[in-house]
C-alpha cells in the first residue's frame, strides 16, 4: 500500500441519518486506471463529493474516516483546495464556455498575466494577460494528448470529443496533477472518439498520474483499468485486479441481490394475446433521458418493467408517449395510432402516467390533496364540473366525495382532504399521484420510479397496489425503475433500456450477471449490432 | 444539417441580427430625402456636439453587458451621483479646471458607493436584472428627490438666497444655471480647454484609425496571430476612413458648408478616445476575462474558482462610476443643471443609443457604441424635421422619435429572449 | 436527494406559511399608514376627508390592479404592459365621445367599443408574451412604453371633429379631455351615492369594482381558471395535465388587458378627465405596486391581495400628501414617499423570483 497516491480509509458518509456511504476502503496508485462501477445511487458520486471536498459534504457535517493523498491526511473544505492539492475532474456534462477558444478554457481563472503600471497599483487582478504563454501552455497540454487542433479554435463548433480532450487538456495543465477523475467520459462519445479518449487515458496514467475512471460500459473498464472497485447500496463489494475477473462477475457483483424476491404470482391475472401498446423506432427528446429508436410491444394485462441505468434513456419512453417531451416514431395503442406530443390525447384514450417527478410534475405542492387527485379528470375527462352561467366550476362536493373514496381506498395517511399535498410524506404523495392516475379510468398505467424515496414500509404498500389494479381491473401496467429488485418483483418480463434503445428482454428470475451485463450494454438482444460490445471481449 | 440550415437563412438571421441598426439608417436617410430645411452645416453642428455630449454614457454601459449584466438602466445612479457632485461644486461656486477635477472626484466616490449596492441587488435579482435595473432607477430617483427637496433645506440649513436654492429656503431649484468658465463656473469647462474646427478633428479621427487598423494588422502578423486578422474588414474599414479623410480635405480645399460647422471640443474628445482605450484594455486584463467568462457562462466561472458575485459587482460599480462622470461630461456641456429631470431619460437613451450601433443583451462593444450614439443622434435631429414635412407638425417627429427609443429597446430585447428560447428548446435527436 | 430537498422546502414553507398570511410588506405599510394617519389627527387634517378620499381612490385604482391578478396566475409575471390595456380603453372612450354620446349612454359605449379592442390587442401581446418566456416583466415594460409613445402619434393624427376634445387650434386631440362636457365626470361615483357623517361612500364606483373583483374570483374558480392558475404555479405538472399553458396564458392576458381598458374608463370618470398622450406611461407601476402591498408574490396573485393592497396603498398616499404638507411645509415629500415605496416594493417582488433566462 506504500505506494498508494490516493487512500480512502473507513470512509462512511450518511446524509440526515441515511447512510449512504459504510466503511469504504479504498486506493490509488501512482500510473494506475482505478475504475469504479456500480448502479445509481451505489456512492460513486458521494465518493467523489468527498474526495473533492464538494459543499454538499461538507455542509452535512463532513464524513466519518481518513482520505490521504501521499500519505498525508487530507481534508478539503472546497473544490478548490482539491485542485490545488492535484485533484481534477473531467465531467459528465462539460464545463466548458462555449464563446471561448480551447486556450481560454484550459485556462479559466489560471490565466497567466504579466504586470503593468496599473496593477502595480491596483492589485494583480489588472495585470495583462499574456496571450502568448497561455497558447504556448495549451498547446503542450493538447501536445500531450496528441491532439492536432489549433489552440485558438473556439470551442463552441468543436465535435462533442474534440471538447471531452480540452476538458482533460484543462485538467493536465493543471501543475502538479496527481489524480484524475473521469466521471462516465465516453458517455456522449462516437465509438471511435472513445477509442481515441481510452487511449489518451492509458497514457496519462503511463506518465504516472493516477486515475479513477467511472463507468458503467464493462468492456470499456476490462480494456482500459488495472483494478476495478464495485459498489453496491454505499457498500464496497470488492476491488479486483482486471486480469483475475471477468465481465460476467462484475456484473453479477454489480447487481447483487439486495432482497429475496418475494414474487407474488395469483391465478386471477388474465394476459391475453392482444397487443395493446405497439412502439416502432420510438425517439424521445428528453434531455439526460434520450430515447433513440425502440420498438417494444406489449399485450393487454402484462406488468411490463423497464430498466436500466441513470441516462441511459428508461425514463425517457413515458415521457415521450405521455407527450411531456418531444417524441417521434410509430404508436399504437389499441389499435389506433397516437399523436405523440399531445398529453390531453393520450389520456383520453385511456392512458394513465405517474411521473418520476414527484414534487415537479406530479403534484401541485401548494394545493390541496382533493384538487390534486380530481384535477387532471376535471380538466381532460371534464368530471367533477357544473355549469354556472358561461363558465363551468369545479364541482366541490363531488371532488370531496371522490377523494374520501381515494383517501380510503389507497390508504393515503392524511388529516383531511383540505390539506398541502406538499406536506404528506413521500409515499403518501405517491399515493395521491396514483389516486389522479386512477381517477381518469385509464386501461393502460405508466408508473415511473414508483418507490424512489419512499421508505421500505411504504414501498411494498405501493408494489401491493399496482399488482392489485393489475388483477382486480385488468390493468396494463408499465413500470420504470431504477430499483431492479423492485422490478423482478411484479413484472411479468424486465425490458432493459441501454443508450437509448432495447438492450434485451429478460424474465424476472434471470440471473443477476445477465442483468449486469445488459444494462452496461455488453450483452443483448443487439450483439449483431456492435460486436465490439460483446461479453466474451475480456 | 447544421451548417446548412446556417447557411440557408443566413441573410435573413443577419437582417434579424442588424434590423434596429438598418431601421435607423434607412429612417435618417428618408429624413434627409423628404426634409429641405435641414443645412449640412446645422446637422453636423447638432450631431457632433451631441455625440460629445452623450459618447461617454453610452460607452458606460459596455463593461455590464460583457459581464453578462446585460443593458444597465441603472446608470441612472451614476447620473444622479455626478448630478450631487455638480450640485455640491455649483453651492460653494466652484468652477474651471479644478472645480470639475473636484465634481470628478466626488462623483466616482458617490457613485462608486451607490454602484456597490446596485451590483448586490442586480445579484439578488439574477436573470432579470434589466428590469430591476430599470425599476432601482426610479428607486433612487426618489431618494435623490428627498435628497434635494427635502434634505436640502429642512435637514441641512441652507441660505434661501442662494441662486441655486428656492426661493422659500427649501430645496434645489428645477433649473441650476452652472455659470460660464468664464466667469468662474462649469459650463464648458472641459469644451472650452481647447478647440479645433471640425474637418480637421475629422480628418484627425480617419488618420488616426487608419493608422490604428494598420498597426493592429501588422502587429499580429508579427506576434504570429494573423488568424485574428481578416484583410476584408481591413479593407472596408480603411476605405471608411480613406473616404472620410477625403471628405474633410475637400471640405478644407474647397470651404464648403462643412467649414461651418461647430468647433470640436479636443479634450472632451481625448476623455472619450481614453474610455474608449480603457474598455478595451481592461478586457485584455485578469479582470475583464473574469468579466466574459461570468458573462458567458456563470456556472462555470463559479466552478472554476472565479468569485462571481463579486465580479459582477465590480462590473457595477465601474460602470457607474463611468456613467457618473458621463453625466459631468454632459451638463458642463449644456451649461444648465436640469434638476429632475436631466438623468431620468439618460438610461433609456444611452441604452437605445447602444442598441442602434448593433449590440445585444449579451455583446456589446466600443464600434457599437460609438456607431450608436452617431446613428441614434441623426435620427434624433431628424425626426422633427421628418414630422414637419411630412405632418407639418414638429411635435409628430417628437413623438415618435420616442417611440423609436422604446421600440428599439422593445424590439432588439425581444429578438434577443425570442432567439435564446428558440435555441434551448429541446429537440428530438 | 430528493427527499431531503423536500424536507427543506416544508419547512421553508411552514415558516412562510406563518408570515405569508400577513405578509411583511404589507404588515410595515400598514403600519406606516396608521402613523400617517395618527401623525394628520394630531396635526388637525379631518379624518373624514381622508377616509373619503381614501375609498374614492381606492376604487377608482381597483380595477386597474385587478388587471394584475389574471397575468400573474398565469405565470406571464404582473403586467406592466398595462398602459396597453389603458390605452384600448381610452380609445374606446374618445369614440363613444366623438358618437356625441353623453352619460350612461357614453360609459357604456365606452366600455362596449374598448372591449373587442382590448381583447384583440390582449391577444397579440399574450402571444408576444410566449415568445419571451423568461423575461416577460422587461419585454413587457418596453412593449407597454412603445404603444404608449405611438399612440401619441395616434391621439394628434386621429381624425375626430368633436370640439369637447380637438384642440382649439391645430389638429388632433387634447391632452386633457373634461368628462363634464358629455357628463360623465363621477358618474358612476354619483350612483346612489350617501354620506356616512362626513364621509361619502361612492356607491356606485365601489359597486364596479366589486362586480369585476367577484366577476375574476369567480373566474378562478372555473375549469378555465383552475387551469390557468395550475400553469402558473407549475407549468411542468400542467403540461403533464394536457393543458394548453400557451393557450391559456394568452387568455389570461386578454382578460388582464380587457380590465386595464375598463380600469381606465372608471378611473377616468371618477377623475373627472381622460389624460391622454404620455398619462398613461408609467400607470402600471403603481399597479403593480399595489397587488404587492396586498401581499401577492410576482408568481402568486389573489382578489385579496388586490382590495387590501390598493386600499393601504391609495391610503397611505391620500393620507400623506396632506399630513407631509402640514407637517414639512413647501415639500413635496409625498411624491418622493410614493417613489420609494412604489418601486422598492418592486424591486423586493424581483429579489424574490427565481427564475429566468441566463
Amino acid at each position: 500500500m506504500s505506494d498508494s497516491l490516493l487512500q480512502f480509509r473507513n470512509i462512511s458518509k450518511s446524509y440526515y441519518g441515511n447512510s449512504v456511504l459504510a466503511n469504504i476502503n479504498f486506493d490509488v496508485r501512482k500510473g494506475e486506471i482505478h475504475a469504479l462501477i456500480g448502479e445509481n445511487g451505489a456512492g460513486k458520486s458521494t465518493l467523489m463529493n468527498i474526495l473533492f471536498g464538494m459543499p454538499v459534504i461538507t455542509g452535512t457535517g463532513g464524513y466519518e474516516g481518513d482520505v490521504l493523498i501521499d500519505g498525508e491526511k487530507i481534508s478539503f473544505k472546497s473544490p478548490h483546495e482539491a485542485m490545488y492539492a492535484g485533484i481534477g475532474m473531467v465531467h459528465q456534462e462539460f464545463m466548458l464556455i462555449p464563446g471561448y477558444s480551447i486556450t481560454e478554457n484550459i485556462k479559466i481563472n489560471r490565466e497567466i498575466t504579466t504586470p503593468n503600471p496599473v496593477s502595480r497599483i491596483f492589485g494583480k487582478r489588472l495585470e495583462t494577460l499574456d496571450m502568448a504563454s497561455m497558447n504556448a501552455d495549451a498547446r503542450k497540454a493538447l501536445d500531450k494528448l496528441d491532439m492536432n487542433i489549433e489552440e485558438f479554435t473556439q470551442v463552441a463548433g468543436l465535435p462533442v470529443g474534440h471538447m471531452q480532450f480540452v476538458e482533460i487538456a484543462r485538467e493536465i495543465d493543471k501543475t502538479g496533477i496527481k489524480i484524475l477523475v473521469f466521471d462516465e467520459p465516453t458517455a456522449v462519445l462516437t465509438e471511435s472518439e472513445a477509442q481515441n479518449l481510452l487511449a489518451a487515458v492509458k497514457r496519462l496514467a503511463a506518465k504516472g498520474i493516477g486515475i479513477i475512471f467511472i463507468s458503467h460500459r464493462l468492456d470499456e473498464i476490462i480494456s482500459v483499468a488495472d483494478r476495478v472497485t464495485i459498489l453496491r447500496d454505499g457498500e464496497l463489494v470488492a476491488t479486483k485486479d482486471i486480469k483475475d475477473t471477468n465481465a460476467v462477475e462484475i456484473a453479477a457483483l454489480m447487481i447483487g441481490r439486495k432482497v429475496a424476491i418475494d414474487r407474488v404470482q395469483s391465478d386471477r391475472r388474465r394476459i391475453s394475446d392482444e397487443i395493446i401498446l405497439s412502439l416502432k423506432d420510438l425517439h424521445v427528446g428528453m434531455p439526460g433521458e434520450m430515447v433513440r429508436g425502440i420498438d417494444l410491444d406489449i399485450r393487454k394485462g402484462e406488468i411490463v418493467g423497464i430498466g436500466g441505468l441513470a441516462g441511459q434513456g428508461k425514463l425517457g419512453i413515458a415521457n415521450g408517449i405521455m407527450g411531456t417531451y418531444p417524441a417521434r416514431g410509430d404508436v399504437v395503442f389499441n389499435g389506433k395510432p397516437m399523436i405523440l406530443g399531445d398529453p390531453r390525447a393520450a389520456m383520453a384514450s385511456g392512458m394513465g402516467f405517474v411521473s418520476e417527478d414527484r414534487k415537479g410534475v406530479g403534484l401541485l405542492l401548494n394545493e390541496s390533496i382533493e384538487l390534486n387527485i380530481a384535477f387532471t379528470a376535471m380538466q381532460v375527462g371534464n368530471k367533477f364540473l357544473k355549469q354556472g352561467g358561461p363558465f363551468r366550476f369545479q364541482d366541490d362536493d363531488g371532488i370531496r366525495k371522490h377523494a374520501l373514496k381515494m383517501i380510503k381506498d389507497l390508504d393515503i395517511r392524511c388529516e383531511s382532504p383540505v390539506q398541502h399535498a406538499g406536506s404528506l410524506s413521500g409515499g403518501n404523495q405517491q399515493k395521491v399521484c396514483v389516486a389522479r392516475a386512477l381517477t381518469q379510468d385509464p386501461v393502460f398505467l405508466f408508473v415511473s420510479e414508483p418507490t424512489r424515496g419512499i421508505d421500505i414500509g411504504a414501498k411494498k404498500l405501493i408494489l401491493d397496489l399496482l399488482l392489485k389494479l393489475n388483477e382486480e381491473e385488468g390493468m396494463t401496467i408499465v413500470m420504470t425503475s431504477s430499483e431492479l429488485a423492485e422490478l423482478r418483483s411484479i413484472c411479468d418480463r424486465i425490458v432493459i433500456v441501454c443508450e437509448g434503445k432495447v438492450e434485451g428482454v429478460l424474465p424476472p428470475d434471470a440471473s443477476d450477471a445477465e442483468f449486469g451485463l445488459m444494462m452496461s450494454g455488453s450483452r443483448g438482444g443487439k450483439t449483431e449490432d456492435s460486436p465490439e460490445r460483446s461479453a466474451d471481449h475480456g | 444539417m447544421d451548417g446548412l440550415n446556417r447557411n440557408s437563412n443566413g441573410a435573413g438571421s443577419w437582417i434579424l441580427e442588424n434590423l434596429v441598426t438598418i431601421i435607423f439608417v434607412a429612417f435618417t436617410l428618408f429624413g434627409f430625402m423628404v426634409s429641405s430645411g435641414v443645412s449640412v452645416g446645422y446637422f453636423f453642428s447638432e450631431l457632433s456636439s451631441r455625440v460629445f455630449r452623450n459618447s461617454f454614457l453610452v460607452l458606460s454601459l459596455i463593461i455590464p453587458v460583457l459581464a453578462g449584466l446585460g443593458l444597465n438602466f441603472g446608470i441612472v445612479i451614476g447620473a444622479m451621483s455626478g448630478q450631487v457632485a455638480i450640485a455640491i461644486a455649483r453651492y460653494f461656486e466652484m468652477g474651471g479646471l479644478s472645480g470639475l477635477l473636484f465634481c470628478f472626484a466626488v462623483a466616482m466616490v458617490a457613485a462608486a458607493f451607490c454602484g456597490y449596492f446596485t451590483g448586490k441587488l442586480y445579484n439578488k435579482t439574477r436573470g432579470q436584472e434589466m428590469i430591476a435595473s430599470l425599476i432601482v432607477g426610479f428607486f433612487a430617483n426618489g431618494i435623490y428627490q428627498f435628497l434635494f427637496l427635502f434634505v436640502v433645506g429642512v435637514i441641512i440649513a441652507v441660505p434661501a438666497t442662494h441662486p441655486m436654492i428656492k426661493p422659500d429656503g427649501i430645496g434645489i431649484r428645477m433649473t441650476v444655471d452652472l455659470v460660464p468658465v468664464k466667469q468662474g463656473g462649469l459650463k464648458y469647462a472641459l469644451d472650452n480647454i481647447y478647440q479645433i474646427p471640425f474637418v480637421h478633428a475629422l480628418l484627425i479621427v480617419a488618420v488616426g484609425l487608419l493608422l490604428l487598423l494598420a498597426v493592429r494588422y501588422w502587429l499580429n502578423i508579427r506576434k504570429g496571430r494573423s488568424y485574428l486578422n481578416s484583410p476584408l474588414s481591413l479593407v472596408v474599414n480603411g476605405g471608411l476612413c480613406l473616404a472620410i479623410a477625403g471628405v474633410a480635405i475637400h471640405a478644407m480645399v474647397t470651404k464648403s458648408p462643412l467649414m461651418m460647422v461647430r468647433k470640436v471640443p479636443v479634450v472632451t474628445g481625448l476623455l472619450i478616445i481614453g474610455l474608449c482605450v480603457f474598455t478595451v484594455l481592461i478586457m485584455k486584463t485578469k479582470l475583464g476575462q473574469d468579466f466574459r467568462s461570468v458573462g458567458q457562462s456563470q456556472h462555470t466561472a463559479e466552478v472554476s474558482g472565479i468569485n462571481v458575485d463579486r465580479t459582477r459587482i465590480i462590473a457595477t460599480m465601474i460602470s457607474t462610476v463611468l456613467a457618473s462622470w458621463g453625466q459631468i461630461i454632459y451638463l458642463q456641456n449644456m451649461g444648465t443643471l436640469n434638476t429632475y429631470n436631466a438623468h431620468t431619460q439618460i438610461g433609456m437613451f444611452s441604452v437605445a443609443a447602444l442598441l442602434v450601433g448593433g449590440a445585444s443583451t449579451s455583446k456589446a462593444g466600443i464600434t457599437h457604441a460609438i456607431f450608436g450614439t452617431i446613428l441614434f443622434n441623426a435620427m434624433f435631429i431628424m425626426s422633427p424635421e421628418i414630422g414637419q414635412s411630412l405632418f407639418g407638425q414638429a411635435i409628430l417627429g417628437e413623438y415618435f422619435r420616442t417611440f423609436m427609443v422604446y421600440g428599439v429597446i422593445g424590439v432588439a430585447l425581444g429578438i434577443h429572449v425570442w432567439k435564446a428560447n428558440k435555441k434551448s428548446r429541446i429537440m428530438v435527436e | 436527494m430528493a427527499e431531503m430537498n423536500g424536507n427543506g422546502n416544508n419547512l421553508a414553507r411552514a415558516s412562510r406559511n406563518l408570515l405569508g398570511d400577513i405578509g411583511l410588506p404589507t404588515v410595515i405599510i400598514a403600519v406606516f399608514w396608521v402613523l400617517t394617519l395618527v401623525a394628520g389627527h394630531f396635526v388637525g387634517i379631518s379624518m373624514s376627508t381622508l377616509v373619503s378620499d381614501t375609498i374614492k381612490r381606492a376604487g377608482m385604482n381597483g380595477i386597474l390592479v385587478l388587471a394584475m391578478v389574471p397575468a400573474i396566475q398565469s405565470g406571464t409575471g404582473p403586467n406592466f404592459a398595462l398602459p396597453i390595456g389603458i390605452v384600448c380603453g381610452l380609445l374606446g372612450l374618445v369614440t363613444a365621445i366623438e358618437m356625441d354620446l353623453t352619460g350612461m349612454t357614453w360609459l357604456l359605449t365606452s366600455f362596449a367599443l374598448a372591449l373587442p379592442l382590448a381583447a384583440a390587442v390582449g391577444y397579440g401581446y399574450g402571444k408576444l408574451m410566449n415568445a419571451v418566456k423568461g423575461s416577460e416583466m422587461t419585454i413587457a415594460t418596453y412593449t407597454g412604453f412603445s404603444i404608449v409613445a405611438l399612440m401619441c402619434l395616434a391621439w394628434l393624427m386621429i381624425p375626430f371633429r368633436n370640439p369637447k376634445m380637438g384642440w382649439f387650434i391645430g389638429k388632433g386631440l387634447r391632452e386633457t379631455i373634461q368628462l363634464d362636457a358629455v357628463g360623465g365626470a363621477q358618474i358612476l361615483n354619483n350612483f346612489l351615492l350617501f354620506t356616512v357623517g362626513d364621509v361619502i361612500v361612492p356607491t356606485g364606483l365601489l359597486l364596479t369594482f366589486a362586480f369585476f373583483a367577484f366577476l375574476v374570483w369567480l373566474f378562478f374558480r372555473s375549469k378555465l381558471g383552475i387551469a390557468i392558475s395550475a400553469g402558473g404555479i407549475n407549468p411542468k405538472f400542467a403540461q403533464a395535465a394536457g393543458l394548453n399553458i400557451d393557450r391559456n396564458r394568452v387568455l389570461a392576458n386578454v382578460v388582464s388587458t380587457i380590465l386595464g381598458a375598463i380600469g381606465i374608463i372608471v378611473y377616468s370618470q371618477s377623475y373627472g378627465y381622460a389624460q391622454l398622450y404620455t398619462a398613461p406611461l408609467m400607470m402600471a407601476f403603481p399597479a403593480v405596486a399595489a397587488i404587492l402591498i396586498g401581499g401577492a408574490t410576482a408568481s402568486r396573485a389573489k382578489v385579496s391581495h388586490v382590495v387590501i393592497g390598493v386600499v393601504l396603498f391609495q391610503g397611505l398616499l391620500t393620507t400623506a400628501l396632506p399630513v407631509a404638507n402640514e407637517i414639512f411645509v413647501g415639500t413635496d415629500l409625498s411624491e418622493i414617499m410614493r417613489m420609494i415605496i412604489q418601486n422598492g416594493i418592486i424591486l423586493y417582488a424581483l429579489t424574490q423570483v427565481k427564475r429566468g433566462v441566463q
